[in-house]
């Protein structure tokens, strides 16, 4: 009630009470920033153990804890909020609306996920210790054999499901019903297009993960028998529903990925975004064939040929229109008048590696090699590729380019190209290797290996240890540009840069486009 | 390229500063970790040994209830005050309908389960196909059949005499909710939740109409029916429970037709608490504060459409579940 037309309240329920999507954007990204750092410190735990063969830090229970921490932190905690928080930022300002279309209701998505993560860090002190069944948490591992702690992980998962899904409601609302007029679906800029089907696949798959584990939590408690035969269920059942939400998941993660780097690469090359429709359709094509390639993670368990079949060719199929996305981004930057400024630096880090890790996917979507790569350190260096060089080099380069945009202050830009190299190199020494030993047949979460492996193994840590201290040079930049870098006076900041976010003064006031602004109907698209 | 202009344009209300998120995660987070640590408590706990996890579990709903309650107050009110622009109202329903459809995705979690154990687990286990050569091993003399009447587990001769690790005993029902057990038609229930549920929606319908026409004594009339309809069939769900429970020996712990019969069923069943709760609530308002015009309805009309939702929802329980 009352007007709206000034600043933020003061103090902290300014935070804690905000309906504002900028505040409820940068408490998102710090928040996963604070994930990112603490899933990273238990990587450098696995890290540390796996420095040598042998046992030498901790115990394998231990060792198995972090495993599954790691995963669920980095997946849940830091890459998953890190978008949200990015889409909350960007998508009113894109679309030119004032907020997002459910202000209250946003803050709630936000609030409930630091609690939540909190209940499921305490598990590491529980009697039993965390949930150690990875973070795919398969059953019988995390129903028969479960320990406590498993409880509370379940209804962690129901609170970042339910954060997910008022989130994703949030924003499909938002593109649905907030764009100025004259911004029609097909002028959208490619974020908000890959966010609208993000949240998509976020309504339909968090309520199954939800679903399965609440199985769990009756087996466990109420003496159902969804995962046991004994009682005429099947633990495969549960991969099945996992992997039905698990495989749309992982496009949950690399979709708003694909958004940023086709915002950034067009401003870099200062031309636009080579095939803006087929990009579309393309975003369009991967969230449909989410849905029909989940069992190309549970080759081994033993499903029939025909379905084996079915699940490789269907998962070779996506490789069609993420080619389309790659092709057009390198067509972008065809006799463009590029520059490499730090987010146009990530964003080409991620194009190569992503495709990398792109190619090893292919690898592995067939049945039966995938007998050889299977739970091997292979598949390890591969979604490492596409989670850390997709979602996180992408997300990175995210900050760098709206940072100033977002407190009108220029990052340095030394600072910045420092952190990509010694990223780009630190995170290939870190997960290159890890190809040769998986193919080689060296098991992933396995506290201790055969001594052939040693060497990459080695390399691989002293890699790990590099990238993880890299980001605290991010970390770095990004305070020191917040409390005393270069104001930037001019609104665009970037000379490529297009967009209705680049309109606004910078940096962009508390509240934006109170009225929709008018957009010009010969323009293209954004 | 772009210019801000002041053409007339409704103001979207953006809330300024609301403590309802802060409140209801404080009630959703005791809710939960009360919850987690009640069965903790029942299944690693020692006997005996008090706990206050009951306490926060009931503390967390309470404040969770409150919160709910004041938010969707002040929703309702600036509703009425004239704040909600149509583009705000679109909001909401976008907002309502994208939550159906969450909801649509959760049911089909169970019955994904229900037709892969029907379908696949259920001959595997009893010797079919590739999938069946550890039968002789595991479960020699299973036989499967739908309802499952015998678990693999008793197949065998009980727990005792399993090979393999399992996290419970499984028994069987003697007595599956299936028509053909009942002992005369009219004595089945299931038809008769069938009849109560379908016409609900016809009744919940035709409040609508009388809303429409302006009709409030109508609307009042078939909605109160509506909310009774929902009533009776969450009474005879629980006495279709108890039947199972005393005389059946139909139990969350008979194999995966419990558990599934159950879950599915027990799930709905929750959902249609929850819709008759929120049309009361729409009843509430009606009788009480006069609310809702013929243009101006969606508290009643998202209440309508959860209520068809959970409709639809039976129709596949009660063929996949009692018929086939």
């Amino acid at each position: 009630m009352g007007d709206h037309h000034h600043g933020p309240a003061k103090g902290l329920s300014r935070w804690l009470f905000t309906t504002n999507h900028k505040d409820i954007g940068t408490m998102y990204l710090w928040f996963s920033f604070a994930m990112f750092l603490l899933g990273g410190t238990f990587a450098m735990i696995i890290r540390a153990e796996l420095f040598q063969p042998g046992m030498q830090l901790v115990e394998p229970a231990f060792f198995n804890q972090m495993t599954t921490l790691h995963g669920l932190v980095m997946v849940f905690g830091a890459i998953m909020p890190s978008f949200v928080g990015l889409a909350n930022w960007l998508i009113p300002m894109m679309i030119g609306a004032p907020d997002m279309a459910l202000p209250r209701l946003n803050n709630w998505s936000f609030w409930i996920l630091p609690p939540a993560f909190l209940l499921l860090a305490s598990t590491l002190f529980m009697e039993g210790g965390a949930p150690a069944a990875g973070w795919t948490f398969y059953a019988p591992l995390s129903t028969t054999y479960a320990g406590p702690s498993v409880t509370i992980f379940i209804f962690c998962i129901h609170i970042l499901g339910v954060s997910s899904i008022m989130g994703s409601i949030n924003i499909i609302a938002t593109v649905m019903n907030m764009r100025a007029p004259g911004m029609s679906y097909m002028k959208m800029p490619l974020f908000v297009w890959t966010w609208l089907i993000t949240a998509f696949l976020l309504v339909a798959v968090m309520p199954v993960l939800a679903g399965a584990v609440t199985m769990m939590l009756m087996d466990v408690h109420f003496g159902t028998s969804f995962f046991s035969a004994a009682g005429g269920g099947d633990p495969v059942l549960f991969q099945h529903i996992f992997w039905f939400f698990g495989h749309p998941e992982v496009y949950i993660i690399i979709l708003p990925a694909f958004g940023v780097v086709s915002q950034i690469i067009p401003a870099f090359s200062r031309k636009p975004l080579f095939g803006y429709d087929s990009m579309v359709y393309a975003t369009a094509a991967i969230a449909f064939l989410s849905f029909i390639v989940w069992a190309h993670h549970m080759y081994t368990v033993g499903m029939p040929v025909a379905g084996e079949l079915f699940f490789m060719y269907a998962t070779m199929l996506i490789a069609v229109p993420t080619g389309v996305k790659v092709f057009n981004w390198i067509t972008t930057m065809w006799r463009g008048a590029l520059t490499f400024e730090t987010p146009m630096l990530f964003c080409i880090g991620f194009l190569v590696l992503f495709t990398i890790g792109g190619f090893t996917g292919l690898m592995l979507s067939i049945a039966p090699a995938d007998f050889q790569y299977h739970d091997s350190y292979f598949v390890v260096a591969h979604f490492h590729y596409v989670m850390v060089a997709g979602a996180v080099f992408s997300m990175t380069a995210a900050v760098y380019f709206w940072l100033p945009k977002w407190c009108g202050k220029m990052y340095n830009e030394t600072m910045g190209k420092t952190h990509f190299w010694i990223s780009f190199i630190a995170f290939n020494v870190t997960f290159f290797p890890q190809h040769f030993v998986g193919l080689a047949g060296m098991p992933r979460r396995i506290p201790d290996y055969s001594l052939q492996f040693a060497d990459f193994n080695m390399m691989s840590s002293i890699g790990a240890f590099v990238y993880g201290a890299s980001q605290l040079l991010f970390l770095y930049n990004v305070i020191a540009t917040i409390v005393a870098g270069k104001p930037v006076s001019d609104d665009k900041v970037w000379d490529g840069a297009e967009g209705l976010e680049w309109t606004v003064a910078t940096p962009a006031p508390y509240h934006t486009f109170e009225v929709p602004p008018k957009i010009d109907p010969a323009h293209a698209h954004f | 390229m772009t210019a801000q202009t002041s053409t007339a344009h409704e103001n979207y209300y953006v809330p300024e500063k609301s403590k309802m998120a802060v409140m209801a995660t404080i009630g959703l987070v005791l809710s939960v970790f009360g919850a987690a640590n009640v069965m903790n408590d029942m299944t690693f706990g020692e006997p005996g040994v008090s706990s206050n996890s009951k306490f926060i579990m009931y503390t967390g709903l309470a404040v969770f209830g409150a919160t709910l309650f004041a938010w969707f107050r002040q929703a309702i009110r600036e509703n009425l005050a004239g704040m909600n622009s149509a583009q705000l109202k679109k909001s909401y329903v976008l907002g309502m309908g994208w939550f159906i459809f969450s909801e649509v995705m959760f049911f089909a979690a169970f019955f994904g389960a229900l037709f892969y154990v029907r379908n696949l687990v259920g001959p595997w286990l009893a010797g079919e196909g590739d999938g069946g050569r550890m039968n002789h091993l595991l479960w020699e003399g299973f036989q499967f059949s739908w309802p499952m009447m015998q678990t693999p587990q008793e197949a065998v001769g009980g727990a005792g005499s399993q090979l393999i690790a399992n996290n419970g005993t499984f028994t069987s029902a003697h007595k599956s909710m299936a028509f053909a057990e009942a002992s005369a038609w009219y004595l089945w229930l299931p038809l008769w939740n069938t009849l109560i549920l379908l016409s609900s929606s016809v009744t919940v319908h035709i409040a609508h109409m009388g809303l429409l026409d302006n009709n409030r004594r109508k609307f009042n009339l078939w909605l109160g029916l509506t909310v009774f309809l929902g009533v009776v069939f969450v009474c005879l769900q629980a006495l279709e429970y108890y039947e199972a429970y005393a005389h059946f020996g139909l139990t969350l712990n008979s194999g995966i037709y419990g558990s599934t019969f159950f879950m599915l069923t027990g799930f709905h069943g929750f959902h249609v608490l929850m819709g008759t709760f929120m049309l009361a609530v729409q009843l509430y308002r009606s009788v009480r504060g006069g609310h809702f015009t013929a243009n101006d309805h969606f508290g009643f009309e998202g209440s309508s459409w959860y209520w068809h939702f959970v409709d639809v929802v039976w129709v596949f329980l009660f063929l996949f579940i009692y018929i086939l």
